[in-house]
């Protein structure tokens, strides 16, 4: 039972390892800010929900359980309202998404 | 490994203030300064400095943050263009740094136990709280009952502070002069904000409140709980409009827990004079020393967070009355 509880929350930290990654490598790679925060938002929900949940298993049925579910808990309910807070005041900055961006810098070529 | 993470955090600190200097804009500068002050409170932690930790997260990453936003509102995102001599200031800066890096050469080595800072009063402190205050917590029995004169220094400072930024910025308009379309309306909105920060509000101020009676017991205090309770009413203002916030609590109330902080704190001090003790001997409260001193410790630290309270919603109050 143990081991098996073992491998799982390796299996689960190591996914939420390479969403992290992924994450990270969009944020970097990706062309405009908000397709960047797609990218990044990946880190917040997947990365953090299997890392915490992965790291639960390892605690087992204890007081550090308990946190790491209120830790989740804060996690899931700030970060969509970061990103939103973040795209919104971009938008409101005047940032256009990537292809009318484009189309911008072509008319000001012609 | 505690010693590559503290490494880790403190190259990212020194790479945010590189940045904090290189950008001329100031609004990404203010987000930098958020960063670094959460960097130093993990370094912070990383020392067993709990306390101080939630100090910095609470006062540098939150409300300083909120401060300087509510400050820049009032001037221009960019910076001027500089025209000091940059040679010379080089200069003074390699000058100053090279003083700072020879003076860490006397410095003893990091968690040497022979360090003065180890054998001074430090090991007495350790030996005698749980005999004297008998609680767990060792930073609270040093900052409330053993340096209680320090402390109730620094509370001194905080209120002279919110008393000189109200003297220089005012306490703001009376509400009812207002015209109603001044009247901000915050990210009302914004339905998501709004929504997650009704629900999140009463967690932060319960959690301030924990931090506030549990000091004793855990990390945290007067000085932390103040914070904490302040950030969560700025959150209010800045969700519901600085208006619905100043109904909650008005200038009148905020001016009132300024003073009011202070006052408990030098009460309890002079009723120890009067119960036959010294200032700020919490012995002579209680028939029983140790029961004395909790008593102590819990009254001026509900003092300290009355007055961190007050102050920083004041200061926060100022400077968006100046907005408007």
């Amino acid at each position: 039972m143990t081991t098996l509880l073992d491998i799982l929350s390796w299996v689960l930290l190591t996914l939420g390892g390479l969403s992290i990654l992924i994450g990270g490598i969009g944020a970097l790679r990706m062309p405009d800010l908000y397709t960047r925060m797609h990218a990044a938002s990946v880190t917040d929900s997947m990365g953090a929900i299997l890392v915490l949940v992965g790291i639960m298993l390892q605690a087992g049925w204890s007081l550090a359980t308990i946190k790491l579910i209120a830790v989740l808990l804060f996690l899931l309910l700030t970060s969509p309202t970061s990103s939103y807070a973040l795209a919104s005041a971009a938008l409101l900055a005047g940032t256009r998404p990537f292809e009318e961006s484009v189309q911008d810098d072509d008319e000001g070529q012609e | 490994m505690i010693v590559i993470f503290g490494i880790f955090l403190l190259t990212l600190l020194v790479i945010t203030a590189i940045a904090i200097v290189r950008t001329d804009n100031l609004f990404v500068a203010v987000m930098l300064m958020g960063i670094a002050s959460l960097l130093i409170a993990g370094n912070f932690f990383l020392l067993d400095a709990a306390d101080v930790a939630l100090t910095e997260a609470a006062v540098g990453a939150g409300i300083s943050t909120v401060l300087f936003l509510s400050a820049l509102a009032l001037t221009s995102e960019r910076e001027r263009a500089k025209s000091s001599n940059k040679l010379l200031s080089l200069v003074v800066v390699a000058a100053a740094a090279m003083i700072l890096i020879y003076a860490t050469f006397d410095k003893p080595r990091f968690g040497d136990p022979g360090a003065p800072v180890q054998t001074h009063v430090a090991p007495w402190y350790l030996e005698k709280t749980p005999e004297y205050i008998d609680i767990p917590n060792v930073v609270t029995a040093v900052l409330g009952s053993f340096r209680g004169y320090d402390t109730l220094g620094e509370v001194f400072v905080v209120f002279t502070a919110g008393i000189g930024v109200l003297f220089l910025l005012g306490s703001g308009v009376p509400l009812g002069s207002l015209p109603q379309d001044k009247i901000n309306e915050g990210l009302r909105h914004h339905l998501i904000p709004r929504v997650v920060g009704r629900v999140l509000i009463p967690f932060i101020l319960l959690f301030g409140l924990y931090v506030q009676f549990h000091g004793e017991y855990g990390p945290g205090g007067g000085f932390q709980a103040g914070a904490i309770i302040a950030a969560s009413i700025i959150l209010f203002a800045l969700l519901e409009g600085e208006q619905r916030a100043l109904s909650v609590l008005s200038a009148r109330v905020l001016l009132g827990l300024i003073a009011i902080g202070p006052l408990i704190y030098g009460a309890v001090g002079v009723a120890g004079i009067l119960l036959g003790g010294n200032f700020l001997d919490y012995s002579v409260l209680s028939s029983n020393p140790v029961k004395g001193q909790q008593l102590g410790i819990l009254l001026i630290e509900a003092g300290v967070g009355i007055t961190v309270t007050g102050v920083l919603l004041s200061v926060f109050h100022a400077f968006a009355a100046r907005g408007r």
